[in-house]
């Protein structure tokens, strides 16, 4: 189970700080969790801190009743946690199949490998041997950064706007692999979505706006009012 | 062909093989002849008027590979050597060579190898070079690599040179002339560190029509260490000509990069990249979070990187 407990967090401005979130406290134990809301209402700030990538300038973070609130990030990876960023990240030489194998930790075959690009809608042959540079569209990328965390296999994922920058085909793929994710037996799935289509799959949705909580529940209670402009309307309010 | 332990992993490094097999070599031990073998189609002669030999490739040749390694395990060694590569027309062939420096005394281990490339009509030719040295003595270990290209009508030549470790000082220069339809692509990599400096240094003449030519550096510089990357494609007809120097800087190190590109024609198409930078932040965190220590990242990325 993850738990943050009055977490704030101020970035660093030319002017200043500024509040990114604010005494943000909640518990997460579900399967599959959607966090939604706004453009820079905090979300990517939030996954970032749970992921050690920022520090909280104030309050704790628990993973499993521990406090991981000063771990780095290589400790909290260790722990169980995997990070999907928004824009995943190119390397010059670093092979498809390096990063993944780097992602499960072990020794993998050829044939490991092909299974979890397969799994990703990827043509597994065409892309082992490829480098994770420029040459690679975004919605490939993102099937990797995708492939990478179920190598990785952690109990806790939170995946950063996976639909960013892909095409409408790739997303129709991305669901039906978000969807066999959660058949499956695993962690807890976070998700930043603005996406009816992920936030339908959700157990629970967290509205983030203004560094807050806007609000918080079962999908069966968040998303009518999401679809039908009750907290949009809130949320386009603050806009 | 006699070799103690230490002669046989200094040739691992430079050929990739524990011995040879039936492909022709010529092995240079501590400024001598060491071992030779020549096959019917590739013949190896050892020059009269200077240190140094002929390797003359018959016109056909084809799946060939002629090794002619340089070691050197004594200290205080001073080695000069020329040596002429003749590849015949419409061969295909590989051609490894190289020098390991052992130097375990205090005084410095030079080699200066200066290779001369005439490459036939239409002839294809890989050429792998490789630059290391080792060895805990104070003695230096210097490297000054020359190589001379001239290629034919048709030619084509790969060349692929990395020096990884361990050599003190290097001055690598290049230079080529193509013909007609040549191409001509050198990929390089070097890594330096402590207070090592590598100066390299390329000059193509694209003189023939629709030749070519892709020369591409990446290196990395840590700790105190020193690079130059200097290069200049000159297009004289109608040709296409790409220059890239790619560092990564870490530590207290420096590079300087120096691409230059001159066209004479105006169907002269040239491009030149040079980017130098340290590892991006975003790239270390995203294998942070894959568990690796940052450290460990840093090797992942520089191992990749010159891979």
């Amino acid at each position: 189970m993850l738990e943050l407990k009055n977490v704030s967090f101020d970035a660093k401005t030319d002017s200043g700080t500024k509040e990114i979130i604010n005494n943000i406290s909640v518990k997460i134990d579900e399967r599959f969790v959607a966090f939604t809301g706004p453009n820079g209402g905090g979300k990517s700030t939030l996954a970032k801190l749970i992921a050690g990538i920022y520090i909280p300038t104030s309050g704790k973070i628990y993973l499993d009743g521990e406090d991981i609130t000063d771990m780095s990030i290589t400790d909290r990876a260790k722990k169980g946690i995997s990070y999907a960023f928004q824009q995943p990240v190119r390397f010059k030489g670093i092979t498809v199949k390096d990063l993944i194998t780097l992602a499960s930790g072990k020794t993998l075959s050829i044939s490991d490998v092909c299974n979890y690009l397969s799994e990703v809608g990827l043509c597994a042959r065409e892309y082992v041997d490829r480098e994770v540079n420029a040459s690679l569209s975004g919605g490939e990328l993102k099937r990797i950064e995708i492939a990478m965390i179920m190598a990785r296999g952690t109990k806790l994922t939170f995946f950063d706007e996976p639909e960013a920058g892909i095409d409408l085909w790739s997303f129709n793929n991305l669901i039906s692999v978000f969807e066999k994710m959660y058949r499956k037996k695993g962690g807890s799935i976070l998700i930043i979505s603005h996406q009816e289509r992920i936030l339908n799959i959700a157990d629970r949705i967290i509205v983030i706006s203004g560094g807050k909580i806007e609000a918080d529940g079962p999908k069966a209670d968040i998303l009518p009012g999401l679809l039908t402009g009750g907290v949009c309307s809130v949320l386009a309010g603050k806009m | 062909m006699e070799l103690n332990l230490t002669q046989q992993n200094l040739l691992k490094e430079i050929t990739g093989l524990e011995s040879f097999s039936l492909d022709a070599f010529n092995v240079r031990l501590n400024g001598k002849l060491h071992g030779r073998k020549t096959t019917d189609n590739i013949d190896i002669i050892t020059k009269k008027d200077k240190p140094g030999i002929d390797i003359i490739i018959k016109p056909g040749t084809i799946n060939e590979r002629v090794d002619i390694p340089v070691l050197i395990t004594d200290t205080g060694i001073d080695d000069l050597v020329y040596n002429d590569f003749y590849i015949g027309e419409n061969s295909d062939v590989v051609i490894v060579a190289g020098c390991g420096i052992h130097n375990c005394g205090d005084k410095q281990a030079e080699h200066d190898g200066i290779h001369t490339f005439h490459v036939g009509k239409n002839a294809r030719v890989k050429y792998i070079e490789k630059h290391y040295g080792e060895g805990d003595g104070k003695g230096e270990k210097i490297l000054n690599p020359t190589t001379n290209i001239e290629i034919s009508e048709g030619g084509y030549l790969e060349m692929e040179t990395a020096q990884i470790k361990g050599v003190d000082s290097t001055y690598r220069k290049t230079t080529a002339i193509l013909a007609d339809g040549a191409k001509l692509i050198i990929h390089e990599k070097i890594m330096t560190h402590g207070h090592q400096a590598a100066i390299t240094d390329f000059a193509v003449d694209l003189n023939g029509e629709n030749c070519g030519a892709h020369v591409i550096s990446r290196s990395v510089a840590t700790e105190y260490s020193h690079q130059k990357y200097i290069s200049k494609v000159n297009g004289n007809n109608k040709c296409n000509g790409h220059t890239e120097c790619d560092a990564i800087i870490m530590d207290k190190a420096s590079v300087v990069a120096i691409p230059e590109i001159s066209a004479n024609d105006t169907d002269a198409n040239l491009i030149h990249e040079a980017a130098i930078g340290k590892i991006a932040g975003e790239q270390l965190i995203k294998l942070m979070t894959l568990g690796l220590t940052e450290k460990e990242a840093e090797e992942q990325i520089v191992n990749g990187f010159l891979k």
